[in-house]
This record gives structure tokens, C-alpha cells and sequence, in this order.
């Protein structure tokens, strides 16, 4: 038994030792559209051939405020950022453009702000060429005189230096102005159904969809400098490896950064492969990652399936864990049900994005937020379930199992819980349908699932990958509704 | 000794009074009727028996153990002594007949063999069929799921049986039917019964004994006739006249093949 023990002990240790052979590990972020998925591989290369650290991918998270609040939880170290992102969301200063001014002002902060890529990601005004033709659009102030109707992001249309600033800087009066993602916009504009959208500078798409971009005459559009961002203390603690960073600096062009989006986007070609080329043809020194293109082929649907069933049935067992005894215990105190109710009811009207991040900076990111949201939403429903159940009770049912002597414990098991079952099975059931969608989300968060394909494709501007997450998960839906129906069915056998 | 007593026993609802300063005694081995309008505190009554509802003033004593007020172990004596059968049947939904029927048995701890052998013995004493033990108290009839409620009440061989209008829910051929075989199983398992009904005619068939309620008070006590041949007041004189002239109509058309009239 000793020997037995001393032999786990030692290969453990054996293992352990092989697994971390005392090098830490630089966590890459980067937000999930094609220009941060390509930076962020870039990023974790550049590292790795630093040799000072492994690099663990954290790319393609939901969005800004994500990235900001896993660099503050030291989820992530490093991510690729914009100056003018730094500028208005660090300093709440989105008018200041100075480059110097913004890494002066947000190193006082603590966090780490890399030297300038060389491109200026910002906005634009696309409008198809055969439009700017026919009515001479050259320029932004051109727009002016005409009812033209619009889609832009919802980015786009909240920023202070988007959609608000160049209609009062331009003293535009647009018709319809439609917000919605880049995937959907272009193909909008493509079918004639809007007159512009906005576009990122360095995106693809406008060469691919040969667009003409609006020259910004009257500058509204501060400058979106690439620039590598660190959590505080990185630098100090990762010398080499931010000396590495910092060797990008100026190394690409808007036209560069536009070209390498269009190998990932248009090509789709593997971003490894594209970083590992363009790292080649930056330096002659050798490449220490094969250069191999790991080909696209189909999504990893197994893989995803299974993190997605993770979430939903860890989120729905933590719900009835919590809600079932919530609801025992509320179901004979009326007025204490009511404001369970209510409170509970409270959660499920935050949106699903908003209750994820609310999670970050205490559990970080990854499948851990997700799953607590999730499960914080799965509540109503379970602890309706199970209220509505034991309240429909007949209370001469109550007396007889009085009368027949039963204790507390047995009147749960043998009657209250059973007669409960059906409406306690309809409200998982419910729950796991919503979890299901809501699922989707916590691919922003990092947590995988099919919601990972729903965003690559919105990243890619391409429905059908979307579709490739979207589907399954509907399939899953329908899957799970139709399973606990049955489960409902037998358990109401005796109706 | 007498099985039930209620000394002194007060018990207030809300605004109004339930049973007021309420004293009665019933013998042991025969079948009591408590009859009385809704309202009367008859159904209480049984409650209080059972340790349902709990009276604040007064003692309630069964078998000659005092029930309430409450002790530790009065509620289990409550439980072991007394058998109930309510209105509807109060059988588990979501249990089969079999399971219905024998719970008190397992809740006991019996094994599977003595369940069976008793269930088969129950089942000739009520008339119930063999072949309904795996439906559920919805597919019953009305009759059946007495039966049964009468078999789950039994199964342990209570001395004492509580029945609160058993039959009410019943159509009227059923009940006559069930109102002859009961007596019959009454009489011959000699347990005292206390049964709660709104209905003279069923009053009379049942009783050793009838105690007639009045507004949580006894208005008459005493053989089971003696209500109708010697009303102690005007009331109660009423009260039974209200249903007596109705069957006399009624026995007319039969007999006559016409109204009286």
C-alpha cells in the first residue's frame, strides 16, 4: 500500500515535472474580428520565439470592454489594442489623438502601451462604386443633400467619434440609419439595400466588394493606430519577450494590414501560416514554427458540442441545486415566494452579454462566468417550476400524510416531490432550451460552444459559418425540448 | 372507557368560534354519526382527532390517551389508533391502487409478503377487485377509490375509523350500495366508527349513535332514531322535517305513478 502510494507520488511528481519545466506562461488576448485573431497569432509567435515564456491563445474575445476587464483580471496579458481605443475607453478622452499623449497617459496607469504597428485602422464611409460614380461622392461632405440610407455597426453608431460626430461635424441629415454587424452590412450594401456603411480602414472586404472609401475631410475620424497593450508589470516581468513586441513596431502598412486580412478573410487561409510568412518576411532569421497551414476544413463539431453541453448541463445543475430547495422552501410561504420570484425574475431581464462580463472580474474569463450566468438564468424558470408545483398541491393530501404519520422528509419524497415533478421537469426544460441560446453568447467570454463559429462567421462577414454554429444549436434546442417532454410525459403517467 | 372524549374543548377560526366549549364522549365499538348543516364544526371535529386543527382551549383524549393538547408522542398515538377516509377518498394521484392502498403498511416497514397477503384480504372485505391495483385513482370510479380509501385506512388494523362524508361525492346508486356493504364491514370488524355526514337518511342507517352539531355546540345526542322520534328543540324538530317531507313526495310519484297532488 506504501509502495503503491510513493510510485503515484513519484510519477505525479515525474509528470508535474515534465508538464512545467519552470516556465511561465504569457496569456495572448485579442478581440474576435479577423484583424485581432491575425495580431493575436502574431503576438503569441513573436513570444514564443522569445523563448522566455509559453503562450497560451486566448484570441478572439467578445468584444472591447472584454478584453479590458480580462487584462485587469490578468486573464490575458498582453492583446492587440488601438490608440484610439485606449483613448476612449482608458482615459475617457475620445477626442485626444496624439499618439505620445495617449502612451504617456495610459502607462500612468499602470498598463504597458507598445510603439505604433504603422497602420491606422479607423473608421470609413463605404458606398459602392457605381453610386460614387453616379453622384460624385468623393468625399464625406459630398453626402451632404441627400437622404442616404445607412448601416453601420453598433460600435460605430455609439461612439463618440463614429456615426453622432460626422453627422454634426458634416451637417449630415441621412434617411435610415440601420445598426448591425459587418456580416449583415455588406451584404446589404451589396444588394442595394442601404446607400453606405461604415468599414475599418484595413478591411478586406473593401477591396474584395471593390468599395470606395469616403475621404474624411473634415478629420472626424481619430486615428486607430495598432499598438501592442500589457497588463501592468508585464514589461518588467517578460523583458525579452516584450523587446520581441516591441520589434513589430512599424513593420506594417495599411495597405500591409488590409493584404493580410484578406489572407485570413477572403483566402482563408490559417492565421498561423499567415503570421508565421509574415514573420519570415520581416527578418531573415529563421522561423522556429512550421510554417505548415493547418487546412480550415470543417469545424471541430464534436469538440463543440461538447463544450456547449458542458455549459448548459453544469449552468442547469447548479440551477436546480440552487432553485429546488428555493423553491421547497418558498412554496409554503406565499409572500416570501412572491419576492423569490421577483428577484429571480430581475436576473432574467439583464441581457445575456452583460450578465458574462459581470462575471469577469471575479471568476475571469473562460467556461467559469459563463457557466454562473447561465445558471443564474436557468433559475426562474427552475424555482417557477417548483413553486407553481408544490403550491397546486390539494392541501387534503397534506392532512392525510399527517394523518398516515409521515415524517417531514418522507411527505417531500413520497408525495410533494413527485406531485411536483411535472411542472419542476417543464420548467428545466424551459431552462435548458434558453440555455442552449443563450450558450451562443459565452463563446464572447471564451468559454467555446457553437457560439465560437456564430462569431468567427460574424468576424469573417460570412453567413454561412454562422449558420455552421447557429443550426446545431437549434438542433440542440429541439433535441433537449424534445427529450425532457418525455421525461415530462412519464412523469405524469398518472394524470 | 370511551374511545373518543372532548372535554371543555374551545376552538376559534378567524372571527367566528368553531366549537364552543364543546364536552362529548363515545363509546367504544360502535359506529357514531355526527350529523349536522355545513358549518357546524363537524368536520373539525375529525380534525381534532387526528391532530389537524388543535383547539385552544379544552382536552381531546383517544382511547383514553390524552391527543391534545399535543405531547411528543400523542401525535404518533393519534396516528397509530386512527384510520381516515375523506370525501374525494384524499388518495395519491400519482400513486397506483396498490401503492395507494398499502403506504401505511410501508411506512411501517412491513415486508412484501405480509403487504400482499393483507391486501388480498382487504380487498375481498371491501369488494374491491384485484385487477384495479395498477390504475391510478383517476381511472376509478367514484365507488372504487372509497374502497380503496377504505383499504389504505384499514391496513393496519386501527381501532378507531374516521370517515368525513364518504359517500357525499357519490351518484346515488353507488351510494346506496356502498352505504349497505359498509355497515356490514363496520359490524363486523367491531372497530368504533365516527362518521361525518350532512345526511339524515344516512344518519339513521349508519348510527348507534347520532350527536346532531348546531353552531360548534351538540344540540342532540342519543340512539340513532331519536332525532327524528323525540327532537330536542324546535330546531332540530326542523331540520329533520326539512328532509323528511321531500321523500314522501317522492315515494308518492313511485308508488302511484303520480304527484300527490
Amino acid at each position: 500500500m506504501k509502495a503503491s502510494l510513493s510510485v503515484v507520488a513519484l510519477s505525479a511528481a515525474f509528470l508535474v515535472g515534465c508538464e512545467v519545466p519552470d516556465r511561465p506562461t504569457i496569456r495572448v488576448g485579442s478581440l474576435r474580428d479577423v484583424e485581432g485573431n491575425l495580431l493575436g497569432e502574431l503576438f503569441a509567435q513573436v513570444i514564443e520565439g522569445a523563448g522566455e515564456a509559453k503562450v497560451e491563445r486566448r484570441l478572439g474575445l467578445g468584444g472591447t470592454g472584454v478584453v479590458f476587464a480580462a487584462l485587469d483580471a490578468r486573464e490575458v496579458d498582453v492583446v492587440p489594442q488601438y490608440s484610439g481605443t485606449l483613448a476612449e475607453v482608458v482615459l475617457r478622452e475620445p477626442r485626444l489623438t496624439e499618439f505620445s499623449a495617449i502612451r504617456e497617459r495610459v502607462g500612468a496607469k499602470g498598463y504597458d502601451v507598445g510603439a505604433p504597428l504603422g497602420f491606422n485602422n479607423t473608421y470609413g464611409i463605404g458606398v459602392r462604386r457605381s453610386v460614387a460614380s453616379d453622384h460624385g461622392l468623393v468625399r464625406v461632405s459630398d453626402l451632404r443633400g441627400r437622404r442616404w440610407r445607412g448601416a453601420v455597426t453598433p460600435e460605430f453608431m455609439k461612439s463618440p467619434t463614429g456615426l453622432g460626430a460626422m453627422v454634426a461635424t458634416y451637417r449630415l441629415s441621412l434617411g435610415r440609419v440601420r445598426a448591425m454587424e459587418h456580416a449583415l452590412s455588406y451584404v446589404a450594401l451589396a444588394n442595394g439595400e442601404v446607400d453606405f456603411v461604415d468599414v475599418y480602414t484595413t478591411d478586406a472586404t473593401i477591396r474584395q466588394q471593390d468599395l470606395v472609401v469616403l475621404e474624411d475631410d473634415l478629420g472626424v475620424f481619430v486615428r486607430y493606430d495598432g499598438v501592442a497593450l500589457a497588463r501592468p508589470g508585464f514589461a518588467k516581468e517578460f523583458p525579452r519577450s516584450w523587446a520581441a513586441l516591441e520589434g513589430l513596431a512599424g513593420r506594417f502598412s495599411d495597405s500591409g494590414m488590409t493584404r493580410l486580412n484578406g489572407l485570413f478573410e477572403i483566402d482563408r487561409r490559417d492565421p498561423a501560416a499567415i503570421a508565421a510568412e509574415f514573420r519570415a518576411s520581416l527578418a531573415a532569421t529563421t522561423v522556429s514554427r512550421p510554417t505548415e497551414s493547418v487546412p480550415a476544413g470543417g469545424p471541430a463539431w464534436g469538440r463543440l458540442t461538447l463544450e456547449h453541453l458542458f455549459l448548459v448541463g453544469l449552468s442547469l445543475l447548479i440551477a436546480l441545486m440552487v432553485g429546488l430547495p428555493l423553491g421547497v422552501w418558498a412554496s409554503h410561504r406565499p409572500r416570501v415566494a412572491k419576492s423569490v420570484l421577483s428577484v429571480v425574475g430581475v436576473v432574467q431581464t439583464v441581457p445575456g452579454i452583460a450578465l458574462l462580463c459581470f462575471f469577469i472580474p471575479v471568476l475571469g474569463i473562460g467556461w467559469e462566468p459563463a457557466v454562473y450566468a447561465l445558471a443564474l438564468y436557468a433559475l426562474l424558470p427552475v424555482v417557477q417550476g417548483a413553486i407553481t408545483g408544490l403550491q397546486q398541491i390539494d392541501h387534503g393530501l397534506r392532512d392525510v400524510t399527517a394523518v398516515l404519520g409521515m415524517s417531514d422528509w418522507e411527505r417531500r419524497r413520497r408525495v410533494e416531490l413527485p406531485l411536483a415533478a411535472p411542472a419542476v421537469i417543464a420548467g428545466v426544460r424551459v431552462a435548458a432550451v434558453i440555455n442552449v441560446g443563450t450558450a451562443a453568447l459565452a463563446a464572447l467570454v471564451g468559454a467555446g460552444g457553437y457560439g465560437t463559429l456564430i462569431l468567427t462567421g460574424l468576424a469573417l462577414n460570412d453567413w454561412r459559418v454562422v449558420m455552421q454554429g447557429a443550426l446545431p444549436s437549434a438542433l440542440l434546442a429541439i433535441v433537449l425540448h424534445g427529450a425532457f417532454s418525455g421525461f415530462e410525459a412519464r412523469a405524469t403517467r398518472w394524470r | 372507557m370511551s374511545a373518543v372524549a372532548f372535554s371543555n374543548v374551545s376552538l376559534v377560526y378567524g372571527p367566528t368560534p368553531v366549537l364552543r366549549d364543546f364536552t362529548l364522549s363515545l363509546a367504544e365499538r360502535q359506529t357514531h354519526v355526527v350529523l349536522g348543516p355545513s358549518g357546524c364544526g363537524k368536520s373539525t371535529l375529525l380534525r381534532c382527532l387526528t391532530g389537524l386543527a388543535v383547539p385552544q382551549e379544552g382536552e381531546v383524549s383517544v382511547l383514553g390517551r390524552l391527543v391534545l393538547p399535543a405531547s411528543s408522542s400523542s401525535q404518533r398515538h393519534a396516528n397509530r389508533a386512527t384510520g381516515l377516509v375523506l370525501q374525494d377518498g384524499g388518495l395519491f394521484p400519482h400513486l397506483t391502487v396498490r401503492d395507494n392502498a398499502s403506504l401505511p403498511a410501508v411506512l411501517a416497514g412491513w415486508g412484501a409478503s405480509r403487504i400482499a397477503e393483507r391486501l388480498g384480504e382487504l380487498e375481498q372485505l371491501v369488494g374491491a377487485s384485484p385487477e384495479l391495483r395498477d390504475r391510478f385513482p383517476r381511472k376509478l370510479s367514484g365507488g372504487q377509490r372509497q374502497r380503496v380509501a377504505l383499504i389504505r385506512a384499514l391496513f393496519l388494523d386501527p381501532p378507531l375509523l374516521l370517515l368525513d362524508e364518504p359517500l357525499s361525492a357519490l351518484d346515488p346508486r353507488s351510494r346506496t350500495e356502498l352505504q349497505a356493504e359498509m355497515k356490514w364491514i363496520f359490524a363486523s370488524l367491531g372497530k368504533t366508527v365516527v362518521l361525518v355526514t350532512h345526511d339524515i337518511p344516512e344518519a339513521i342507517h349508519f348510527a348507534d349513535t347520532v350527536t346532531l352539531l348546531d353552531a360548534g355546540r351538540v344540540a342532540q345526542h342519543g340512539p340513532a332514531d331519536s332525532i327524528v322520534r323525540y327532537p330536542a328543540s324546535e330546531w332540530i324538530r326542523e331540520f329533520v322535517q326539512a328532509a323528511v317531507p321531500r321523500w314522501r313526495h317522492l315515494l308518492g310519484m313511485i308508488e302511484g305513478g303520480g304527484a300527490e297532488r
